[in-house]
């Protein structure tokens, strides 16, 4: 499974190898890190953002693991924004401010759209877009979805969403 | 081989396309019927617009064609042919009326207080009355069944019941409706609009003079209804379903969603939860849902069996025929 990790370093050196050394020794593969040097927390830690692939069995030895190296870990999730669909949307989009739309999905925090593409055969026509929404779960994303749907129903504008 | 010869006498109500179906292939199949079932098919009687007939003996070829020209018209009506010809099964092929059900409620009514079984394709009793009518079978010890009603020639309704008996279905969705799904495949196939495609359809049959009930999605919560109500043991109303038709769906539309990988097909959804919604979604290309021209198509989730999808032809006289048979046969093996 993907999983996204935030976890909190000591600020001394040698502490990310001892961070990422338990997660190749449990088979993991790390897709990405941040390093938030920037971000101390107030107790003086780094804040570190992982996405690794990794067997779901060797989660909690690896937590474990982490734990007892002093290694604070503080948020395990499926990896934020795993979810996506593709949405459909016909109608007066443009005239009927598409942007305020989006803003309405991205300032949820958990859900964003990511793609956008426009098709405007003439000015009194209906347009049509293909929409995609991430989110971070599968919940998210249906809340997401159910959001552009009130959006489009006050705007008149038919959501097709996928089954 | 059955030795044992039982007749089973059979009325027509409804002389359409449909009840001429039913009657044909009872002509085609009665021989194979009788001896891989050990039942003999005769149809005794026939109601229709154009008249009533009847023979105890069964009616003969020249007297059914007799009845489709206009002649011999006979002098009963449909609901005494019902009730006073000696008979097992009535079968209900009249025209759907979604608000009265008319005829054919009276029609079913009639029959089972008679003691006949009832075998109907019409979709307008059984998606109002379900439950008033499938309690007036069981007093009357009679069967009611309406294969038929839903997906044509596709089992659906004795699919979950008989085959899939012991799981718990917990959705159906899929297209139930061959007009739609003609018109939006013709559309994205041919890159040709809306109003285009549906005049074609008109011209070749497949969508009726008026095609409000097939584009704006009524037959399709019709026939959601009557799946809510059989399988899912609701007492849903087409009132409890949202409705929303093709009739908006654009060219750009199906071409966005073929960027995408996805087609555009009119899906109608029932769940466990009490979700009835018709309308047009997207379906990815490998989905099973996505099937062409006027084929329907429906993905039955189960606790047991997992996903199960059955594909069949919806429409077509000896396709509705088709299911009407095979619930004749049903009630005796």
């Amino acid at each position: 499974m993907k999983v996204s990790m935030s976890i909190e370093l000591k600020d001394i050196p040698g502490q990310l190898v001892l961070a990422l050394q338990p997660i190749s020794d449990f088979g993991g593969n790390i897709r990405s890190v941040v390093h938030h040097r920037d971000k101390k927390t107030p107790s003086g830690r780094i804040p570190l953002q992982l996405v690794l692939e990794i067997e779901e069995r060797n989660l909690s030895v690896l937590v474990d693991r982490l734990k007892e190296r002093g290694v604070n870990v503080v948020r395990i999730g499926e990896e934020r924004l795993m979810d996506s669909m593709v949405v459909l949307l016909i109608g007066h989009i443009v005239h009927s401010d598409i942007r305020e739309t989006i803003d309405s999905i991205d300032s949820t925090g958990f859900a964003e759209v990511v793609e956008l593409s426009l098709s405007m055969p003439g000015v009194d026509l209906k347009s049509s877009a293909s929409v995609t929404i991430s989110a971070v779960g599968t919940e998210e994303l249906n809340d997401a979805l159910a959001i552009l749907e009130a959006a489009a129903e006050k705007k008149g504008i038919m959501v097709i969403a996928s089954i | 081989m059955n030795t044992k010869q039982k007749t089973v006498r059979i009325s027509i109500i409804g002389f359409g396309y449909v009840g001429n179906g039913v009657a044909e292939v009872i002509r085609r199949k009665r021989e194979a019927i009788a001896s891989k079932y050990g039942i003999d098919l005769k149809v005794v009687g026939i109601a229709d617009l154009k008249g009533v007939i009847a023979d105890e003996q069964g009616l003969s070829e020249e007297a059914i064609q007799a009845l489709n020209a206009g002649k011999n018209p006979g002098d009963m009506t449909g609901l005494e042919l019902i009730r006073d010809v000696e008979h097992e099964v009535m079968v209900e092929t009249t025209p759907t009326n979604v608000e009265t059900g008319e005829p054919g409620l009276t029609h079913i009514i009639t029959a089972l207080d008679a003691g006949r079984h009832v075998v109907t394709s019409n979709k307008g009793p059984i998606a109002r009355d379900y439950r008033m009518l499938m309690e007036l079978a069981a007093k009357r010890g009679r069967e009611l069944k309406f294969e038929a009603s839903v997906g044509g020639a596709m089992p659906i309704i004795s699919l979950v019941q008989d085959n899939l008996a012991g799981n718990g279905v917990t959705s159906i969705k899929g297209i139930l409706n061959g007009t739609c799904n003609y018109i939006l495949t013709r559309m994205a196939d041919e890159n040709l609009p809306y109003e285009h495609v549906l005049k074609e359809a008109q011209e070749i049959g497949i969508a009726e003079t008026d095609p409000t009930k097939d584009v704006e999605g009524v037959d399709t919560a019709v026939k959601l209804v009557i799946l809510a109500n059989s399988v899912f043991g609701m007492n849903a109303a087409y009132k409890d379903v949202t409705v929303k038709g093709i009739t908006e769906i654009t060219l750009d539309a199906l071409k966005l969603a073929d960027d995408a990988g996805y087609v555009i097909k009119l899906i109608g959804d029932v769940d466990s939860d009490g979700r009835l919604e018709v309308a047009p979604r997207l379906v990815p290309k490998d989905d099973p849902l996505n099937v062409c021209g006027t084929l329907n198509v429906a993905t039955i989730k189960t606790d047991l069996a997992g996903e199960i999808t059955v594909i069949g032809k919806g429409a077509g006289p000896i396709e509705a025929a088709s299911a009407v048979l095979s619930d004749i046969v049903g009630l005796y093996s």
